[in-house]
């Protein structure tokens, strides 16, 4: 198993460098550099810009190289541990992410314990009465959650409760200005956590619901299940202590991809409620031409995303011992 | 025992002849085919069918939408929408306008066709690369597979929306091809491991064996003689990613990265809703194009549904 992991771990180290490669690529080929798009702002502004000043700053930011050698200088000062400087902020990009990152995950993380604290009582209910009018409805309802797309269902909900009935703020993480206090700082907290996340659970939700059905449908035709039942244990020690611990081996597993979901998850939501976070910061970055930004947050998605598929294999490995790495 | 009578009965009933002839019809009826056995079966999913019909209208709706759509998707009425403010439903706009007076029924008339040519396009891509792919790399193993693998690691190693991102950021206007092609390529990855499993199996039976005997090609023994026996699960995997390719143009747009302004696309007619959703309360701009994604992504997953439980009636978990 350790064997296992660290060959995992390893084989990382080519696939990032292709990733940053392919990123790289990427980006260069986009029309118009970042300099372009600062002194397009800047003019906007009034200022007068020269083609000297333009030459100045692509030199300043080493824009005027081969693209190859501009990626090996990235890739110098990464792995010195430099992620580069933000041009559209003028900050580390580290600074710049380590404001952003924590937004994201504090709306992932709520909406996501909301999501299996909805998802997985009625996936086992769904199950246990499988056929009823019950497995119906919610059946009904996953086919209908997996086909809305999450942008319109934020958009509608912010014209419903933001528009329509202005009873939740539009946008952001807080208001402008509070009134001190304690409690008013929570309620306006709160406020412009509901939308956001309630627009993520219910993307998510079915998802959720769907596989934690399957996978109790699966446990309870076991013959240990039977065996339970039949030496006379009561209904829901069979369903919550026999059946359900089994049950929850494949949502453990999806909890690996988690940190998938949380970069990707989020870029929709954070757009339409100006929501400070990562998703948001990708989408402004590449609008921007903000390379060091994009390559940061791309590189760092793929380190998450492949240690979330890694620690998914792992815990199916714990929780399953069945289940053999070799 | 057979129970004669009852088979007797319902020879009759399918067939509407006299007993006698009807019962030598059904003895010497040849084993229906497996296509038709799909067919049957898929009939019977209820919401399948409708779900069929509606797209099936939905595609002579693209296909006509010329001599449908009451108006030009792209002719600006600045009396109807005066002083940039969007127009709501009326009789002569059943759907209302956007803030140049555009006529929103035919945007989203014109608007299907990008949905549903990405949705086939895309996934036509990629499930024509996945199979070839993975059904090398399942048939060959060693280096092949090895290769193939890593390459399906390395793209999933993305992020694949800031991926189709990034790629479609280089195009001024990305145009349908650019976006399928984008969006088959980041997602045939799950195609091939799918059918490389299918191949792993496949190509230990007898008949592969055989035809690997008498000499038969390689290339041929994968495209020929075994791809076909592992098209039950490819046309599964192809109907459920046409819904999310779907989904994936139109979030693509409604961040500004699909198809652009002025070409309908109802991500775009969303991306457009935005700010006259908050400024204007146009609620009418972001409703019907987001009813329009849901109402065909939610079909599409329907005929997916029904098609699973026809072509492989074991694989029924709920």
């Amino acid at each position: 198993m350790t064997a296992y992991i660290v060959r995992r771990l390893l084989w990382m180290i080519p696939l990032l460098v292709g990733v940053s490669i392919i990123t790289f690529a990427m980006l260069k080929r986009i029309p118009g550099d970042p300099v372009t798009v600062m002194l397009l702002e800047s003019r906007s502004s009034g200022r007068v810009i020269t083609e000297a000043d333009r030459e100045r700053l692509r030199k300043q930011y080493g824009l005027d190289k081969p693209a190859y050698l501009q990626y090996f200088d990235w890739l110098g000062e990464v792995l010195r541990g430099n992620l580069g400087t933000s041009i559209r902020m003028k900050q580390p990009v580290t600074e710049v992410i380590k404001q952003r990152l924590p937004n994201t995950m504090k709306l992932a993380g709520v909406s996501l314990v909301i999501t299996l604290a909805i998802a997985l009582p009625l996936g086992i209910l769904s199950a246990v009465r499988q056929y009823s009018w019950l497995d119906y409805v919610l059946t009904a309802f996953n086919f209908v959650g997996i086909s809305i797309p999450q942008f319109w269902l934020a958009l509608m909900l912010l014209y419903l409760f933001a528009v329509e009935i202005q009873l939740l703020p539009v946008r952001g993480m807080r208001s402008p200005y509070v009134e001190p206090g304690f409690w008013n700082h929570l309620v306006d907290t709160v406020t412009h956590y509901i939308l956001p996340v309630t627009s993520v659970t219910l993307a998510s939700l079915a998802g959720y619901m769907r596989y934690q059905r399957a996978a109790m449908l699966e446990v309870i035709r076991q013959d240990y299940i039977r065996t339970a039942r039949a030496k006379g244990l009561p209904e829901h020690v069979v369903i919550l202590k026999h059946a359900w611990r089994n049950a929850l081996i494949p949502i453990i597993t999806l909890l690996g991809y988690v940190l998938v979901i949380l970069v990707e998850g989020s870029i929709v939501v954070e757009a339409i409620f100006s929501w400070p976070g990562m998703g948001l910061l990708a989408v402004d970055s590449l609008q921007q031409r903000d390379y060091p930004v994009v390559m940061a947050i791309v590189m760092l998605s793929a380190v998450l995303i492949m240690i979330g598929t890694l620690l998914s294999d792992i815990l199916y490995a714990i929780v399953d011992p069945r289940v053999r790495y070799d | 025992m057979i129970d004669r009578d009852a088979t007797f009965e319902r020879a009759e009933l399918s067939t509407g002849l006299p007993r006698a002839t009807a019962l030598e019809e059904l003895v010497s009826e040849r084993p229906e085919s497996p296509w038709r056995l799909t067919g049957r079966r898929f009939l019977r999913h209820r919401l399948a069918v409708v779900s069929a019909v509606f797209l099936l209208a939905l595609f002579l709706v693209a296909l006509l939408a010329p001599w449908i759509a009451p108006y030009d998707p792209n002719a600006i009425d600045l009396q109807l929408a005066q002083f940039g403010r969007p127009a709501e439903p009326s009789l002569a706009h059943p759907m209302g306008s956007d803030q140049v007076g555009r006529d929103l029924l035919s945007r989203l008339i014109y608007g299907s066709r990008v949905s549903l040519a990405v949705g086939f396009l895309a996934t036509g891509i990629s499930i024509m690369v996945g199979a070839a792919l993975g059904a090398i790399a399942g048939y060959l193993g060693r280096w092949v597979d090895m290769a193939i693998m890593r390459l399906a690691d390395l793209l999933l190693a993305f992020p694949p929306l800031l991926f189709l991102m990034g790629v479609l950021a280089g195009f001024r206007s990305p145009t349908i091809l650019i976006i399928s092609a984008a969006i088959g390529v980041i997602g045939w990855m799950n195609v091939a491991r799918l059918v490389r499993g299918e191949f792993l199996t496949l190509r230990t039976r007898e008949y592969a064996e055989a035809a690997r005997a008498i000499g038969v090609p390689t290339w041929a023994i994968i495209f020929r003689e075994l791809l076909p026996n592992a098209m039950g699960p490819i046309i599964v995997a192809a109907t459920l990613s046409i819904p999310a390719a779907i989904l994936t143009e139109s979030t693509l747009s409604f961040l500004g990265f699909g198809i652009q302004p002025p070409t309908a696309s109802w991500g775009n007619m969303l991306q457009n809703a935005f700010t006259y959703l908050r400024d204007y309360r146009a609620w009418w701009m972001g409703f019907y194009p987001g009813l329009m994604i849901a109402l065909t992504v939610l079909a599409f997953n329907f005929v997916g549904d029904g098609l699973r439980d026809a072509l492989d009636p074991r694989s029924r978990i709920d």
